[in-house]
């Protein structure tokens, strides 16, 4: 993103808090992805990452804050904002029982696609998925299902699209793909993705920015590539077992 | 309102059944088994008490329509459970549908598939054991509305049960039917039940059903007027079952369990 001019941001959290009882899962976070940007959201397990994600995707209320995507509030207009995001996580998988054309047929009503039966042939090629189209989810690979569970995330053309670990479980030959055609469509589309993964050797290479997340609070955020320099680390795995281990030492800053 | 979006549900539910026939079976087999048994019945009924009374008409007549009632009423959750069973809420609830729009989709497949056990019903039973629809007239119009009504009440307040209580509680769902009928005077008179029962009868818009059935049946005179009070009773049931799901849904999102219906097992 650097030495481009800045554009109107496609997702804007503002002082989002979550709230079960005594535990404050999400402490009043700000962020905002810009089209064409792919952040990275960082953080140990129970961190706040899928609480914040479930939050965005309207299927999690807030106990406080808000969230605009493409500039429309999802607490007033839920549906109209949802139309403009797409997901995939590797722990919501598509129905096994359906077939792989008729589970993007579906999500396609669901989130209003034109032309379908164009975008699907042009999505069952780009996830190389065009000889499993009549093939039902639940016999495919880890892989495969992963593919057919992004391929249904791009189906709307979203502008914000969230990506739940979304190579985890897979071969490492099969995760490169699948981050090279992801980097792709954000190029061609100018998509904004908010992006979880607990591989940083991933992080560094597909985002542009990244926010750590502990005890649901930012306490850091830059380029994965240049963070650990500037913390006189060598690597970003370094840096994210540094903040994991001593929390309050960034929280401090 | 946008009507794709329910169509998707409903599309959804035809591609289950086209593609499987353990679902597809069902729609056919457990009406044919209780037509069969209950014709039989009504025959043997029949030659010991001289056919001085139909039972045809009146028993398994009344067993047809408790039957496409609880169809109805399965249609609704069954549709509900796929999303349960294939852990899809996420996927569903993530994307631009609305609540309305997620039970019309499920409405719209119950009566789908209920209708096709409605056919089935009445050709077994009109070609196997002589049950004649030109016995109860126009009313076997309002009679199928109200029971239709009803059953989609049932079905919704059904799934909501299951969406906030978790997966497991789809077995207080089943029963439900059977829990109704000794009240809903489907087998017998409303006379027949205590005081206390025939209280709780009256609130239940199919015992209006079976009681005008078996007035026509005997001959007596019956009201139509009393159906348009029991459509309006069960539009009622539909109303408070909407409700009923709407609020168990705004408590799903508030306290997360949508997201954790997918992501880890509810108990």
């Amino acid at each position: 993103m650097a030495g481009q001019p800045p554009s109107n941001p496609v997702l804007v959290v503002q002082e989002l808090r979550k709230h079960y009882g005594s535990l404050q899962a999400v402490k009043g976070i700000d962020f905002q992805v810009c089209p064409g940007e792919v952040v990275g959201l960082l953080g140990l397990n129970g961190a706040g990452k899928t609480t914040t994600i479930s939050m965005i995707l309207g299927v999690l209320e807030p106990t406080s804050g808000s969230i605009h995507i493409n500039g429309i509030d999802l607490a007033r207009h839920r549906s109209r904002a949802l139309a403009q995001t797409n997901f995939a996580a590797v722990y919501a998988p598509l129905p096994g029982n359906l077939t792989v054309y008729q589970n993007l047929h579906v999500f396609s009503l669901l989130y209003g696609v034109r032309n379908f039966a164009q975008r699907a042939e042009a999505l069952l090629e780009q996830f190389d998925l065009a000889r499993f189209r009549n093939t039902k989810c639940g016999v495919l690979s880890s892989g495969e299902q992963t593919r057919v569970g992004l391929a249904k995330a791009m189906l709307n053309r979203p502008c914000v699209l969230l990506l739940d670990e979304p190579t985890a479980s897979i071969d490492p030959a099969s995760a490169r793909d699948i981050r090279h055609t992801i980097r792709t469509f954000v190029r061609e589309s100018g998509v904004g993705v908010l992006w979880t993964s607990h591989n940083m050797y991933e992080v560094e290479e597909v985002c542009d920015r990244v926010l750590f997340l502990s005890h649901g609070d930012i306490i850091l955020e830059g380029d994965p590539k240049a963070l650990p320099g500037q913390h006189g680390l060598r690597t970003l795995e370094e840096l994210f077992i540094r903040v994991a281990r001593e929390p309050w030492e960034w929280e401090a800053q | 309102m946008n009507l794709r979006r329910l169509f998707a549900i409903a599309l959804r539910q035809f591609y289950l059944l086209r593609g499987s026939a353990a679902r597809f079976l069902p729609l056919f087999a457990w009406v044919t088994i209780d037509m069969v048994l209950w014709g039989f019945m009504t025959k043997y009924l029949n030659s010991v008490t001289g056919s001085r009374y139909q039972f045809v008409p009146a028993l398994l007549g009344a067993v047809l329509f408790w039957d496409l009632m609880s169809r109805v009423m399965q249609g609704v959750t069954t549709a509900f459970f796929e999303d349960v069973w294939s852990r899809n809420f996420l996927n569903v609830f993530a994307s631009p549908i609305t609540t309305q729009e997620y039970i019309g989709g499920l409405l719209v497949s119950s009566i789908g598939t209920s209708l096709v056990g409605l056919v089935f019903m009445v050709l077994v039973a009109t070609l196997a054991f002589g049950l004649s629809f030109a016995v109860y007239g126009f009313l076997a119009i309002p009679f199928v509305l109200v029971l239709f009504l009803f059953g989609l009440a049932l079905g919704i307040a059904g799934s909501a049960i299951v969406l906030r209580l978790g997966p497991a509680a789809e077995w207080f769902v089943w029963p439900i039917p059977a829990l109704l009928s000794p009240f809903a005077a489907v087998y017998y008179p409303l006379t027949t039940l205590p005081e206390w029962m025939r209280w709780i009868a009256r609130l239940l818009p199919p015992s209006y059903v079976f009681e005008g059935m078996r007035a026509i049946v005997a001959g007596r005179a019956f009201h139509a007027t009393v159906l348009f009070g029991a459509c309006a009773l069960a539009l009622v049931y539909v109303l408070l079952a909407y409700w009923f799901f709407a609020s168990v849904f705004r408590y799903a999102v508030k306290t997360g369990l949508i997201a954790r219906y997918s992501a880890e097992s509810v108990s």
